[in-house]
């Protein structure tokens, strides 16, 4: 994780400017490297083949 | 009541029988708080007065012939993000030291005190319970009871060592992807991570909605059913909480393996483990006589969709004081919420389909067996500080890895019992007892007959004072 992607940099600076985040330097290469450790392990479920009926199983009771 | 720690139904017999009184007991407690605290660092918050008062209360009940409830002046601690009345809730931050004090118990605490039980204080935890190893940077780390040196485990590792190291019989933490099971197995104690639902979070600070649940840590099969039992009900205050009517688990407990289909998890269970964590499984497959094996589909990306569920989750919770205070986190969650709050709906929500998915293969899978064993950590547990570990010839970070096997099972709720095995001279790891949903009675008789055998035991440890 010594070089980050610019891609994920790039998006976290970007989502922290939307989100009002102002990232502390010192924070910001913290927060890359854990993004990108996330796009890694999310990438296996965001590939994974699910039909589109298949809705989440929320718990919410009006 | 002569052991030197009796389990808690054994301290209740010995109040409710007058052999001693619940003050004794408190005070006890008290003194081995005292003691053992400055070596593990379990305790953030020691109730004494109130304590000493509830216990005064019981005695007097007693004495007026009064019922003093199946856990009469057994001592108990919880995982400080349970509501304590008149304490602020840390779970284990310095931000949440600035609330004002809890104005009710959490509803896990009145259940246990209105059953007798006597609350002596809040335990240690990671930072708002993102971590598996409680070192925790406000309150420095958690010590193992075991071995001084190493990790309690985490984030209920307060919870798991104040039980292992003899100051309390029971108590109570909290399981997002790991956090009851990954201590037991590391302290050496029987702990319950019930069903998704089935027990109430109500005063108890949040983590990771979909994924929180609470549960009890003992040194017994006897008292981690009876904990259970008396915290079952419908609570209106959790939405989460199931309507289903309490089943109860110790009125079971005998029933013994009577015909149980049990299946060993491999594939994905049986990798990235060091040998030993495989041995106790096979020591416990072994003692009941099960040769089944048994895969759980998509193990690997239930555990990748559980972490970007509790990432954003997390990260969205903590939102406002990552914005104005994001110097008062621990460095160590810090980062992982900030990250965790930035993820895309579009993965949080793919994750939470796969969710649904991934949960109706494991019911079909529940069709043929009614119990699935596998490891409850990769290892025993690490030194305090320690970075990496190798596992099948991989070097990996160990912070978060540890709940490698606990994530995929939380992820859709199983109710899961981690058995301690004991080896001389060694370090004790965990096994989990793995059930359908709502069959936690199925899970403790497993344990019963394996505390039974003599295969799984809780010993308290003797401390070595440095």
């Amino acid at each position: 994780m010594t070089n980050p992607s610019p891609e994920v940099t790039a998006y976290v600076d970007q989502a922290a400017i939307l989100m009002d985040l102002s990232l502390h330097p010192e924070h910001r290469p913290g927060v890359i490297t854990n993004f990108e450790r996330i796009q890694t392990i999310a990438a296996l479920v965001n590939d994974f083949p699910l039909p589109d009926d298949l809705e989440p199983a929320p718990v919410f009771e009006p | 009541m002569n052991l030197p720690f009796p389990d808690a139904t054994c301290v209740a017999d010995s109040v409710r029988g007058q052999e001693v009184t619940a003050k004794a007991v408190t005070a006890a407690a008290l003194a081995r708080i005292a003691n053992g605290n400055p070596v593990l660092n379990c305790f953030t918050s020691v109730t004494t007065d109130r304590a000493l008062a509830e216990a005064e209360a019981l005695d007097q009940a007693i004495a007026e012939g009064k019922d003093p409830g199946p856990l009469a002046g057994v001592p108990f601690a919880v995982k400080d993000l349970f509501d304590i009345a008149g304490l602020p809730t840390l779970a284990g931050s310095k931000i949440n030291a600035e609330r004002p004090p809890a104005r009710q118990d959490a509803c896990a605490v009145s259940r246990l005190k209105a059953a007798g039980a006597v609350l002596v204080g809040g335990l240690t935890m990671d930072e708002y319970a993102y971590g598996f190893t409680t070192e925790n940077a406000h309150y420095g780390p958690t010590y193992n009871p075991h071995d001084l040196q190493r990790v309690a485990g985490g984030s209920s590792g307060g919870s798991g060592a104040a039980v292992a190291g003899g100051l309390v019989p029971i108590s109570l933490g909290t399981d997002t992807n790991g956090s009851i099971r990954v201590p037991s197995s590391f302290c050496g104690i029987f702990g319950l991570k019930p069903t998704y639902g089935r027990l109430s979070r109500a005063g108890a600070f949040p983590f990771v909605a979909s994924l929180d649940h609470i549960g009890p840590f003992a040194r017994s099969v006897r008292d981690l059913a009876l904990v259970f039992d008396l915290l079952q009900g419908p609570d209106p205050e959790d939405p989460a909480c199931t309507d289903r009517p309490p089943e109860p688990c110790l009125p079971q407990l005998g029933r013994g393996l009577d015909g149980l289909r049990i299946a060993v998890a491999d594939d994905y269970f049986a990798r990235s483990a060091e040998p030993i964590a495989l041995e106790a499984v096979a020591t416990i497959a072994h003692a009941l006589e099960a040769t089944r094996r048994i895969t759980i589909p998509e193990a690997q990306r239930a555990r990748s969709a559980a972490f970007v569920i509790t990432a954003s989750e997390g990260g969205t919770l903590h939102l406002s004081n990552l914005k104005k205070r994001p110097q008062d986190f621990d460095p160590a969650t810090r980062d992982r919420l900030l990250a965790g709050a930035m993820i895309p709906t579009s993965w949080y929500l793919q994750a939470q389909r796969f969710r649904r998915w991934y949960r109706d293969r494991v019911r079909e899978l529940f069709q043929e067996v009614d119990i699935v064993l596998a490891p409850a950590t990769p290892c025993p547990a690490p030194l305090v500080g320690q970075k990496t570990m190798i596992l099948d010839g991989v070097e990996m970070l160990v912070r978060p890895n540890l709940g490698l096997f606990t994530q995929p099972l939380s992820f859709i709720g199983l109710p899961i019992v981690v058995v301690p095995v004991q080896r001389p001279g060694q370090l004790p790891i965990g096994v989990q007892i793995i059930a359908a949903p709502y069959q936690e009675a199925l899970a403790l008789r497993v344990a019963a007959v394996l505390e039974a055998a003599g295969t799984v035991s809780a010993p308290v440890p003797s401390i070595q004072h440095p």
